[in-house]
């Protein structure tokens, strides 16, 4: 016999994961709002060289200046903005692709699943972060070629999380029932199965939304990621690093600026997760 | 166990060739073919030398028929020449595997070893302080990137200790201390994170096993905390462990990417890094060619791993 958790407790357990999850949104909210008013929340231009380089941080100069000189705490500010822009609009792509190949593959079944599957798993074969080098490192650096690099490697893990509850959703009397009233495949997929299915893709995409950060984050730190004069804090570390016996706050605030992006993410994800899906509560 | 054996060893190989697809595809991303590759700048030939060139290559036939060629010499060990060293892909190869290897091993090793006592100890003292700092810690290491945790372990190691691994590296047979030594922060800086995943699988597998009958039932026949905890409830526990170890394999090797370049490891990661740079496509097909037998072959081994611990999975 299983003891069952009181209800108090397990209300008092749903608080606190919440509490992670608000912290979490929090963090992504705050995020946005600098990326958004970047231009008018930044104390100096991110690519203009405003005193001596590698300074030390003063009173002007919060977080120091860079090996080239420009305010490190405008270009974390402008860093914001690049890290986001690339991991929404990536993740983005990758659930207008992933939501709609995994629909098609759960929905129509059969050969279309066997195929849609198994092109998906062609990319399972390599971590991700490899394959995102790779693919950028052969397209060549650029903004969009990560954003193509990210969406692709994100893509299959958001298609296998539509594709398992579709195949149980076909079989309901709901989607029986708007068939028999006359809908057309699109409109049953669009209409009756998806929002039935969404909690999980959104849980999905938040927390892929902090892997897309750690990849644009890797990629612009091996220098195939964003290029100069955009701002990302994977390229800030890793450029940073080699000033460290000069100004070690190069090798500190980017990274903790990725940290605290990808942590927003994933306990926003962490707590969506609890208030989306009741089945999960208290685990 | 046989049977079991058969058919791992089946999806496994279904997964070396599919990887082995997606590597062919992939190099052929890249604008402009081989021979313009090879030869270098487009406008050095003439167009009938390009189109002998480009017969004697095989790059006429149709794609499905290159990729059959393509796999035949990859079966027979033949990964092509370096554009830049002139030297064979596989014996460079053959050079820098065992170093991420090694590195991944032991940051798979050392983050078990490490965290799986740590999550008993959360999951018995729960909701005591070792317990909060345990979890938080957890949730930290979830988020944290490997490559920063390397800067700063080599930020705070010469700043406090005036220590840095030394920048040429050293084999683990030429100089076992040296090179375990040079493997240290690497090796942390990749296993930080893992840990802290695994602790939290453990600490919520462990919490649930000692809820079950099976684990009361040894308490009161008389059985020491101890045992209980290390024979009874732990190899319950150890399934989904292994399972997130498996899951985690992709970010360590993703991860060991960057490390091995931070630390100059001449590894896969710092090969491929390397090759992209300087346009050595055929060098870019060999890394990620290992890295994805690397991956593969590691999840295979997951995979034995459980069909050893549980019968179930053998005879399911």
């Amino acid at each position: 016999m299983k003891p069952t958790p009181s209800r108090a407790a397990g209300l008092g357990r749903l608080a606190r994961r919440n509490l992670v999850g608000v912290c979490g949104i929090a963090v992504v909210v705050a995020l946005i709002t600098i990326a958004v008013f970047a231009q008018r929340l930044s104390p100096f231009d991110p690519n203009a060289q405003v005193g001596r380089r590698l300074s030390p941080p003063d009173s002007q100069h919060v977080l120091g200046l860079d090996q080239l000189g420009r305010d490190v705490l405008s270009r974390l500010i402008f860093g914001a903005r690049v890290a986001l822009l690339v991991s929404m609009v990536s993740i983005g792509l990758s659930l207008l692709a992933g939501v709609g190949l995994g629909l098609a593959a759960g929905y129509y079944g059969g050969v279309a699943d066997n195929l849609i599957m198994r092109v998906m798993d062609l990319m399972f074969t390599l971590p991700s972060f490899v394959l995102a080098v790779a693919l950028a490192g052969l397209l060549g650096p650029s903004l969009t070629n990560v954003i193509i690099a990210i969406a692709l490697v994100t893509t299959p893990t958001i298609a296998r999380i539509t594709r398992a509850p579709v195949l149980a959703a076909r079989e309901t009397e709901y989607v029986a029932s708007a068939r028999a009233a006359g809908a057309g495949d699109a409109r049953i997929m669009l209409r009756h199965v998806l929002p039935n299915i969404v909690a999980p893709i959104i849980v999905q995409a938040t927390v892929s939304v902090a892997d897309a950060i750690l990849i644009e984050a890797g990629l612009s730190f091996l220098g195939l990621g964003v290029q100069s004069p955009l701002t990302s804090w994977g390229n800030m570390l890793g450029t940073g690093r080699n000033f460290m016996e000069l100004a070690n706050g190069l090798s500190i605030f980017p990274g903790a600026a990725i940290m605290l992006a990808v942590l927003g993410f994933n306990f926003a994800g962490d707590g969506l997760r609890d208030v989306l899906d009741p089945r999960l509560r208290g685990v | 166990m046989k049977a079991f054996l058969v058919r791992r060893l089946i999806s496994t190989l279904a997964a070396a060739f599919a990887l082995s697809m997606l590597i062919f595809l992939l190099i052929r991303l890249v604008p402009g073919d081989a021979v313009t590759m090879w030869i270098g700048q487009e406008g050095t030939m003439t167009p009938e030398v390009r189109q002998t060139l480009r017969k004697m290559f095989g790059l006429t036939d149709p794609l499905p028929v290159q990729y059959l060629h393509w796999l035949g010499d990859v079966m027979r060990g033949d990964l092509g020449y370096s554009f830049r060293s002139r030297l064979p892909v596989s014996l460079l190869m053959g050079r820098a595997l065992p170093i991420t290897v090694e590195l991944a091993v032991l940051a798979m090793v050392l983050s078990v070893v490490v965290a799986v006592p740590l999550g008993i100890l959360s999951a018995v003292r729960r909701n005591t302080p070792t317990d909060v700092v345990a979890r938080v810690l957890g949730l930290l290491g979830l988020s944290v990137p490997s490559f920063w945790l390397a800067v700063l372990m080599i930020l705070v190691s010469a700043s406090y200790f005036r220590w840095l691994p030394s920048l040429f590296y050293v084999g683990l047979f030429k100089n076992p201390v040296e090179n375990l030594k040079q493997m240290l922060m690497p090796v942390a800086s990749l296993a930080l994170p893992l840990m802290a995943v695994v602790m939290r699988m453990t600490r919520s597998t462990m919490l649930e096993t000692l809820n079950q009958d099976y684990v009361r039932t040894a308490r009161a026949k008389g059985v020491t905390e101890r045992l209980m905890l290390w024979r009874h409830a732990l190899k319950n526990a150890l399934i989904p462990i292994i399972t997130v170890v498996g899951i985690q394999l992709g970010r360590l090797l993703g991860g060991a990417v960057i490390v091995e370049q931070i630390f100059g490891l001449p590894g896969i990661g710092t090969t491929l890094i390397a090759s992209i740079a300087e346009r050595d496509y055929p060098m870019v097909q060999g890394t990620i060619l290992m890295m994805g037998l690397l991956f593969i072959g590691v999840q295979f081994l997951v995979d034995l791993c459980y069909g050893y611990i549980d019968p179930r999975i053998r005879y399911g």
